[in-house]
C-alpha cells in the first residue's frame, strides 16, 4: 500500500467495469476521471467487489475525497463541494 | 463523454431523468412485510451467511424496469432469495415445493 | 418463470418457510431481531447532538470518533459500520445522501425514511443540494458551503447540526427534543433557526 495522506491531490480512476461485465462497486459513476483532494484516510476494510460475490477479499485502504462540485456538473454554486468514501485502487496521484 | 451512457441502473447520482423529479416527503409506515425482510436480512448478516455488499449486488442485479416498480423492501426480498440461491443455503427446489405448499 | 419474479410476499413467506425448516434460523430470531431494530430512533441521535452541544469534551469526541461517542451513551454500535460525525459551522452546511443504495446510521437513526431512500433524493441531492434544501424550506445564506457526503462505502454519516440561538441555558432533555431525524442527515436545521428564517423571509 501507497498510502494518501490529508490534502494529496488525487484522481479517481476513468474505468468502467459495469461495461464489461456483471461487477459491484462502490465508486459512483459521476467521479471517475474526476480530480479531487484526500480530506483524511479512513481505515481500511474488505474489498467490496470481492465481499459481494462471496469471495476472499482483501483489505484495502479508504479515503474521504473532496471534490469540487460545480466541476463535477458544469452547474452549481462556486465553493460548494462533495466528499465521497472512495478505496485506495480507486485513485492515483496527480 | 456522457457520463450517463455507461453508469449502472442503480448508480443514482445526478441522472438527468429524476432532477425534476419532486421529493416525497411524507412519512410511510413500514409494513410488516418490511419489518420482516428487514430482520430476516440481518439474522443472515449475523450468521455469516450474507455481506451488506452480496445484498447490495443481488439489488443491483435487479433489471432496471422492476428495480424502479419493486418497494425498497420487495427488492430485498429479491437479493435475499438470490444470494441464498447463489450459496446454497437453499434450493430452487425446495422453494419451489414451498411456493406449492402456500 | 423465474423465481426470483414471484410476488414479492409469497416470495417472503417461502424462503423464510425454508430457511426456518432447514434450521438456518427460527421465528425467535427474526422477533427478536425487529424488536431489537425498533428500539433505535432519531432519539437516541438527537442526545449524542445535545450533549456534543453542552460539553465540549464530547462534541471532540463525536468529530473524532461517531462510534465511540454513541457506546459512551449506550448507544450499541457493535456489528454495525463506524459512525462518523459531520459537523456544521458558520460557514459549512453538510447534506448526506447515498447515490448508490441507501446507506444510513440506522444505529443512531433508526430505520431510514421514505424519501432517504427516493430516486429523486439520491439523483438531485449531489447535483443540486441547495434545490434539495429548499424543498425542505431550507435556506442557507449565501456565504455558507454546502458539503454534500455521498455515502458509498463502509461508513455511515451523521451531522452534528449547528445548535440555534435562543436555546442559551437549556438542558440536554430541552435540546435534544428539537433534534429531528432531517436535522441529523442535514436537509432541515433544528427549530430555533428555521422560525428564524420563517421571521427573515415569510413569503416563503
Amino acid at each position: 500500500m501507497t498510502g494518501f495522506a490529508a490534502g494529496t491531490a488525487v484522481r479517481v480512476r476513468d474505468d468502467w467495469p459495469e461495461t464489461r461485465g456483471p461487477v459491484h462497486i462502490r465508486t459512483p459513476h459521476y467521479l471517475r476521471g474526476m480530480r479531487g483532494e484526500v480530506v483524511r484516510p479512513l481505515g481500511a476494510f474488505p474489498n467490496p467487489e470481492d465481499l459481494a460475490f462471496a469471495r476472499t477479499a482483501p483489505v484495502i485502504p479508504l479515503y474521504h475525497v473532496r471534490f469540487d462540485q460545480p466541476s463535477i456538473w458544469g452547474e452549481g454554486r462556486s465553493g460548494d463541494e462533495v466528499v465521497v468514501e472512495i478505496f485506495e485502487h480507486w485513485l492515483e496521484p496527480v | 463523454m456522457d457520463k450517463d451512457l455507461f453508469r449502472a441502473h442503480h448508480d443514482l447520482g445526478g441522472v438527468s431523468k429524476f432532477l425534476c423529479e419532486p421529493i416525497d416527503k411524507e412519512p410511510h409506515i413500514l409494513t410488516d412485510f418490511d419489518r420482516e425482510v428487514d430482520a430476516i436480512r440481518q439474522v443472515l448478516a449475523a450468521k455469516k451467511l450474507m455481506t451488506t455488499d452480496e445484498l447490495r449486488r443481488g439489488i443491483e442485479a435487479i433489471p432496471e424496469e422492476d428495480y424502479h416498480r419493486l418497494s425498497y423492501y420487495q427488492r430485498w426480498i429479491r437479493s435475499i432469495t438470490d444470494n441464498m440461491l447463489r450459496r446454497g443455503v437453499v434450493t430452487e427446489a425446495e422453494l419451489r415445493a414451498a411456493l406449492e405448499g402456500q | 418463470m423465474n423465481l426470483l419474479e414471484t410476488d414479492s410476499a409469497a416470495l417472503l413467506a417461502a424462503v423464510r418457510r425454508v430457511l426456518i425448516a432447514k434450521g438456518v434460523l427460527t421465528d425467535a430470531e427474526i422477533a427478536d431481531r425487529i424488536a431489537k431494530t425498533e428500539q433505535a430512533s432519531p432519539a437516541l441521535g438527537a442526545r449524542m447532538v445535545a450533549k456534543g452541544w453542552l460539553e465540549p469534551d464530547y462534541r471532540a469526541l463525536l468529530l473524532e470518533d461517531g462510534t465511540k461517542a454513541a457506546e459512551t451513551l449506550g448507544i450499541m454500535i457493535r456489528g454495525a459500520p463506524p459512525l462518523g460525525v459531520l459537523e456544521n459551522t458558520p460557514l459549512v452546511h453538510n447534506l448526506v445522501v447515498c447515490t448508490l443504495c441507501s446507506c444510513y446510521p440506522r444505529a443512531v437513526l433508526g430505520y431510514p425514511p421514505f424519501w432517504f431512500k427516493s430516486a429523486a433524493y439520491r439523483a438531485r441531492a449531489v447535483r443540486d443540494p441547495r434545490g434539495v434544501l429548499a424543498e425542505w424550506g431550507t435556506l442557507l445564506p449565501d456565504n455558507v458551503r454546502v458539503r454534500v457526503v455521498d455515502s458509498t462505502a463502509d461508513y455511515r454519516w451523521m451531522v452534528l447540526p449547528q445548535r440555534p440561538a435562543g436555546t442559551e441555558g437549556w438542558d440536554e432533555a430541552q435540546l435534544a427534543a428539537i433534534v429531528r431525524e432531517g436535522d441529523m442527515i442535514g436537509v432541515t436545521v433544528p427549530d430555533g433557526a428555521r422560525l428564524r428564517e420563517k421571521t427573515l423571509y415569510p413569503e416563503r
